[in-house]
């Protein structure tokens, strides 16, 4: 894979950028998550978790299923603010 | 040169580390679970010197300082900025309260000041300025990236030779009589033991149970776990919430614009005692009672949608200001941070190494006032003033 391929698109990142941080040493995907605030944007991770699995797979010479995903946050879909905060009357 | 054991992959941990490599020392580090995976990578990103006693004000102020060149001396981006703390008095008695401290944050060099309402809407644009009276206001206090700030640290500290190992649990202690002369760790199953001149229990949380290993009483620095939250909203422009914003007395609760992506960081001293040391579980009613505080303080939140919400611990002392110093001949403790750790690390990694390698350090640290051993002495301070 080369030039400009978007993996998450909450935050920009490329996938030069997630191979470089691997090449660097870093290959817990709890640490990529955070450097790189894959997953840390609205969508949850659900477009590009997948993604950096597959290429921290083939980096690291691991199959798939024994990376584990990073911890899921609540709330799994954005909520507005007003709805949890309740109204005046409350 | 001695070889020097420091347990713990946190935000002291790791900069202790690096603070020991350049005076010289042989490092060998142990991360039980990922780096940062207990306290530092679940905090708000805060940075003050606005503490209300004398030794926290002026560990605070050198710590800004040495954050200021932090970013040029690891080489890395950290992204410190200095977009203040802004707390906010509801009452007259708050205001003259906040004065004083003023007085001693002023005597120690940290120009703090009084701001009216006025000032502070211009500083903070979406702040409801309506509940409250005047504010005290640092520009010089300010936040960082705490997964940047910690690999920074990282990366420079095993350049220089320091063996970091991550998911590498310390299991134990080789000791004649008081004096440890090994390691005991165990890594992917495997248990192995590496001979050390001194350790560094640099744990937090989980700093009662080395202590123990070492020999000690478990309660010797007494540290209770308390969850403490964190909610944050979607992605907004940046320069609406800047600084750490907070009004004392509603429960502590604060906002602050995340550094990196302008999300609003809400917490509140909304808390829960930790059921154990894997209870990072968020709760519902944290994140209701937090957004009600945020809401009140920054009324334009209401239409911004919340994306995630995620605890951390507070590893408390009782009087909430942490335990640093040594604890045996060769056994050293730099724990209990009350949910300040992050902001202190530069300051205090650098005291910690320069006691451990030189016997006493340039850093104006109060050795006396932080001494691990004053909770077994029944000599208690003033707690320090928390918050973010």
């Amino acid at each position: 894979m080369s030039g400009k391929v978007i993996i998450c698109r909450c935050n920009d990142v490329t996938a030069d950028e997630i191979e470089a941080l691997i090449d660097s040493g870093v290959t817990d995907i709890e640490e990529i998550k955070r450097l790189l605030r894959i997953g840390m944007g609205p969508c949850q991770g659900r477009t590009c978790i997948p993604l950096v699995i597959s290429i921290l797979a083939r980096k690291t010479g691991k199959r798939p299923e024994e990376i584990p995903l990073p911890k899921t946050r609540v709330p799994i879909r954005p909520v507005r603010v007003g709805v949890l905060a309740g109204g005046d009357d409350e | 040169m001695s070889k020097i054991a420091v347990i713990g992959g946190g935000i002291i941990g790791v900069a202790t580390a690096y603070e020991l490599a350049k005076l010289g020392e042989d490092v060998i580090l142990f991360e039980k679970n990922y780096f940062g995976s207990g306290s530092t990578f679940r905090c708000a990103s805060g940075i003050r010197a606005q503490f209300t006693d004398e030794a926290n004000v002026r560990l605070m102020k050198y710590a800004v300082e040495r954050w200021e060149r932090l970013e040029d001396e690891l080489g890395f981006d950290i992204n410190f900025r200095q977009t203040g703390y802004l707390f906010l008095a509801t009452s007259e008695e708050e205001i003259e309260a906040f004065k004083a401290n003023i007085r001693l944050q002023n005597r120690f060099g940290v120009p703090t000041r009084l701001i009216d309402m006025d000032e502070a809407k211009e500083i903070v644009p979406i702040l409801n300025p309506e509940p409250f009276l005047a504010g005290t206001w640092n520009p010089r206090d300010g936040k960082a990236n705490p997964f940047k700030t910690l690999f920074a640290y990282l990366f420079r500290a095993r350049e220089m030779g320091v063996d970091a190992r991550e998911h590498t649990e310390v299991i134990g202690f080789e000791r004649e009589g008081d004096e440890i002369t090994a390691v005991r760790y165990r890594s992917r199953g495997k248990a192995e033991s590496v001979k050390v001149d001194a350790v560094l229990n640099a744990t937090n949380a989980w700093a009662p149970t080395i202590n123990e290993m070492a020999g000690l009483k478990r309660g010797i620095v007494p540290i209770k776990v308390y969850k403490h939250q964190l909610v944050k909203t979607e992605l907004l422009e940046k320069g609406q919430a800047e600084p750490l914003v907070c009004p004392p007395s509603w429960n502590d609760a604060y906002i602050i614009q995340d550094g990196e992506d302008g999300g609003i960081i809400c917490g509140a001293g909304i808390e829960h005692e930790a059921r154990g040391l894997n209870d990072v579980e968020p709760t519902y009613d944290f994140l209701r009672g937090v957004l009600r505080y945020a809401v009140m303080m920054a009324p334009p939140l209401k239409y911004a949608h919340v994306i995630r919400q995620w605890a951390g611990f507070y590893a408390k002392t009782p009087d909430r200001n942490p335990a640093i110093g040594k604890l045996l001949e060769d056994f050293y403790i730099s724990a209990g941070f009350s949910g300040h750790g992050f902001m202190m690390a530069p300051a205090v990694a650098q005291a910690m190494a320069e006691l451990i390698a030189r016997g006493r350090s340039k850093v104006p640290i109060d050795w006396e006032w932080y001494d691990p051993y004053r909770f077994e002495r029944g000599e208690l301070h003033t707690s320090a003033f928390q918050i973010g």
